[in-house]
């Protein structure tokens, strides 16, 4: 529930600027907004990943001044950066190691939405807009991966734009003509490097711009809690600053350890050795495999590999791949249960570890071979992540019986009736 | 102010570590999963290479001038006739963190080479001494002209080739504890131990029954085992300065390869000296900020 604004204007300037355009108020409120107090730190990778956009806009805007969007200087330009811009290897490898932490972030984040049930009303919106940060996000790894030039970023390019000729077994030449337009050329070229780099620079300001709207949806909804019970009184509740944001900055400073550790000791693991080889159009590599946090989809995209009456395999993997996405959408209408919390549902939730060991499963497999044993897992944890959306979401809610919930989150904070004395109460009047 | 602790004994906080339990055991083995799948892709279906011993591997390795200054005269004297380095500078071999030579020698190094500049006033090209500004560059001029000398392969620049290959570890059963041992280990040496095996991966002769290539020559590393390279290393072939290292085939190997780690990763000690402060810092900060929220929330109860 949007809540009331706590802000006074302290001197005539503030009250001045309140008339006019109330930032003050609004930095103010965001601050005082009351958060469900019982938030454990899985709610800590909201702030999380504001801070990860905020590294790769940053770093990201410095490796723009030193890097040539061409396909003739793009991997010198990088190599460049590398060993004669001051800093360079830094900003470069925060940039790269930077993205992996925000797909880590971001796939822990949805876990959490999914565990607590943070997509079901009042959230709806607040769900979907986060969906659409995460397209936006994919778009923007798989294009910022293509600026490198590597043998991997050329191919990668090459395998996945291919995937829209497969239009042309419905329309033919629809899908040839998608293709070239997208490559801006008869293949990968120079003019499709370019293009990324247009827009690998534009969409994180759309990121940003998703991002605003889903903190708004946020601050009119507020948190959802791992009890999934709403917030009906006071003391359900502690102010936002400081209880939250100084926890947000302790989980924060651990994540930062973690990620200092990759880019200082590690920072080409999560990376694919063949991208330091240039882009050569003339040499496939001998296994393409894109970056690890697109894997799970990767292995959803192959595992169709049987055609679905008039539609041709290969349509229907790329089918699969975005339908595994678009669902993601329909999730607040999918899921039948009233209760929101994994934590009151005891049988869904053994369902919601399935789809959760499913996706991981999708995501080594991706990396394998597709072939013989790995080609059927695939099929197997690929039926079952649409099965959990479209068959076990709606029905397992009807039949469940949910296990007893607290009647509020201060009842399941302090025990009992929840009247609490003194300072829970009211903390911020001490 | 005063500081109460309250106990934070609630049945409530029981049942959220429980299911905080279950969906960070969930979580490891998704992100385990996940992982190691990259690290096996990440290693290809290459061979299988332990780790080898090197000074620059670990938190605070750091590159070993002498060797660094051997690797790079095996890599003159034996790699340079048909490897170039085109993304090093001679300048580079006098800078901080690596090989260590003095001005005076790079300039001397860099003016045996020839370097086509120009056009001159009169529109002409022309060669002259190559300066330490100068890129080391590649023996052929071009794809073509290098194929044509080396019976139709192309021997890579080696500026990133340390980085550019790889190898599988030993693994330890399973996935996601290879992954956790691999980045806590912070191994980033798969690349350079590759290129040290393969060089010493010639055997005097090809298993029984495998045919090779015309040209070819066998190899346990290299993938598919035919290499168009010929063993480029033997017992003295490169005389080293310092008396008491030997020249053998083990101890080229080993020091080429880690001049080839320094070019590929001329950044390598910077980094991690940098890293560990960066670590150190971070480890104070969150330290504070952990006693900072344990010290606001200590004002609620139940938490």
């Amino acid at each position: 529930m949007s809540h009331e604004s706590t802000y006074h204007p302290q001197s005539a300037t503030e009250r001045w600027i309140d008339d006019r355009l109330p930032l003050p108020r609004m930095a103010s409120d965001f601050m005082a907004m009351p958060t469900p107090r019982n938030l454990n730190y899985f709610y800590t990778f909201g702030g999380i990943l504001t801070f990860c956009l905020l590294v790769q806009i940053v770093t990201g805007i410095v490796l723009a001044m030193h890097y040539k969007p061409s396909a003739m200087n793009a991997f010198a330009s990088v190599e460049h950066i590398m060993r004669d811009v001051n800093w360079g290897w830094l900003l470069r490898y925060t940039h790269a190691v930077g993205a992996s932490m925000f797909f880590i972030a971001v796939f822990i984040h949805m876990a959490r939405g999914l565990w607590y049930g943070s997509y079901k009303a009042p959230r709806e919106i607040l769900w979907m807009l986060g969906v659409v940060i995460f397209l936006l996000m994919m778009a923007t790894a798989f294009m910022g991966y293509a600026l490198v030039w590597g043998q991997m970023s050329f191919w990668g390019v090459t395998v996945i734009t291919n995937l829209f000729s497969s239009i042309d077994a419905l329309i033919p030449g629809l899908g040839t003509g998608i293709v070239q337009w997208i490559w801006g050329d008869y293949a990968v070229s120079d003019a499709t490097l370019n293009r990324m780099f247009a827009l690998h620079y534009l969409l994180p300001f759309a990121i940003a711009g998703t991002v605003g709207l889903h903190i708004w949806a946020l601050h009119v909804t507020g948190s959802n809690n791992p009890q999934g019970v709403e917030v009906k009184q006071n003391t359900d509740t502690l102010p936002f600053h400081p209880y939250f944001t100084v926890k947000d900055l302790f989980a924060l400073g651990v994540f930062c350890l973690f990620f200092a550790w990759v880019v200082f000791q590690a920072p080409n693991y999560l990376g694919h050795a063949d991208n330091y080889i240039e882009a050569n159009p003339l040499s496939t590599p001998a296994h393409i495999v894109p970056e690890w946090y697109f894997l799970p989809f990767y292995a959803i995209l192959r595992a169709v590999t049987f055609d679905v009456l008039f539609i041709p395999a290969k349509l229907g993997g790329v089918i699969a791949m975005f339908g595994s996405i678009v669902v993601l959408f329909f999730l607040p209408w999918l899921d039948r249960s009233r209760v929101k919390s994994a934590k009151h549902r005891p049988i869904y939730k053994w369902f919601l570890v399935a789809l959760f060991v499913s996706v991981c499963a999708l995501g080594y497999l991706g990396a394998k071979p597709a072939e013989g044993i790995y080609v059927v897992l695939s099929q197997i944890f690929t039926a079952y992540y649409f099965a959990h959306f479209l068959i076990v979401m709606p029905f397992i809610g009807i039949i469940e019986r949910p296990s007893d919930r607290p009647n509020s989150i201060t009842e399941s904070v302090l025990g009992g009736s929840g009247a609490p004395a003194g300072a829970a109460a009211a903390p911020e009047t001490r | 102010m005063t500081t109460r602790y309250k106990g934070s004994t609630s049945l409530e906080q029981g049942s959220v570590m429980t299911s905080f339990k279950s969906a960070i055991c969930a979580g490891v083995v998704a992100g385990g999963v996940v992982l190691s799948g990259t690290a096996a892709h990440a290693a290809g279906e290459g061979p299988v290479v332990p780790r080898q011993e090197w000074s620059f591997s670990g938190v605070t390795g750091t590159f070993d001038k002498a060797q660094l200054q051997r690797g790079y005269q095996v890599y003159r004297e034996v790699c340079a006739a048909c490897h170039g380095l085109k993304f090093l500078s001679w300048r580079n071999l006098s800078q901080s963190g690596g090989p260590g030579l003095t001005e005076a020698e790079v300039k001397a190094l860099a003016a045996e080479a020839e370097v086509t500049d120009g056009p001159n006033e009169e529109g002409e090209m022309f060669t002259r001494p190559a300066l330490p500004s100068d890129s080391i560059g590649a023996p052929y001029s071009n794809v073509q002209e290098a194929r044509a000398a080396n019976g139709g392969a192309y021997p890579p620049d080696l500026s990133l080739i340390a980085k550019a290959r790889s190898v599988n570890r030993p693994s330890l059963g399973f996935a996601p504890i290879n992954w956790v041992r691999d980045i806590a280990l912070g191994d980033e040496t798969r690349g350079v131990d590759y290129v040290y095996k393969l060089l010493k991966s010639y055997p005097e002769e090809p298993p029984e029954g495998f045919q090779l290539g015309e040209g070819m020559y066998y190899n346990d590393i290299y993938p598919g085992h035919q290499i168009a390279m010929a063993s480029p290393l033997s017992d003295d072939i490169v005389e080293y300065a310092q008396s008491d290292v030997p020249t053998t085939t083990d101890q080229y190997a080993k020091d080429v390869s880690a001049f080839l780690m320094w070019a590929a990763e001329p950044k390598l000690e910077e980094r991690k000296s940098l890293g560990l402060r960066v670590l150190l810092y971070l480890i104070v900060l969150t330290t504070l900020l952990y006693l900072a929220k344990r010290k606001l929330w200590s004002r609620v109860s139940g938490h």
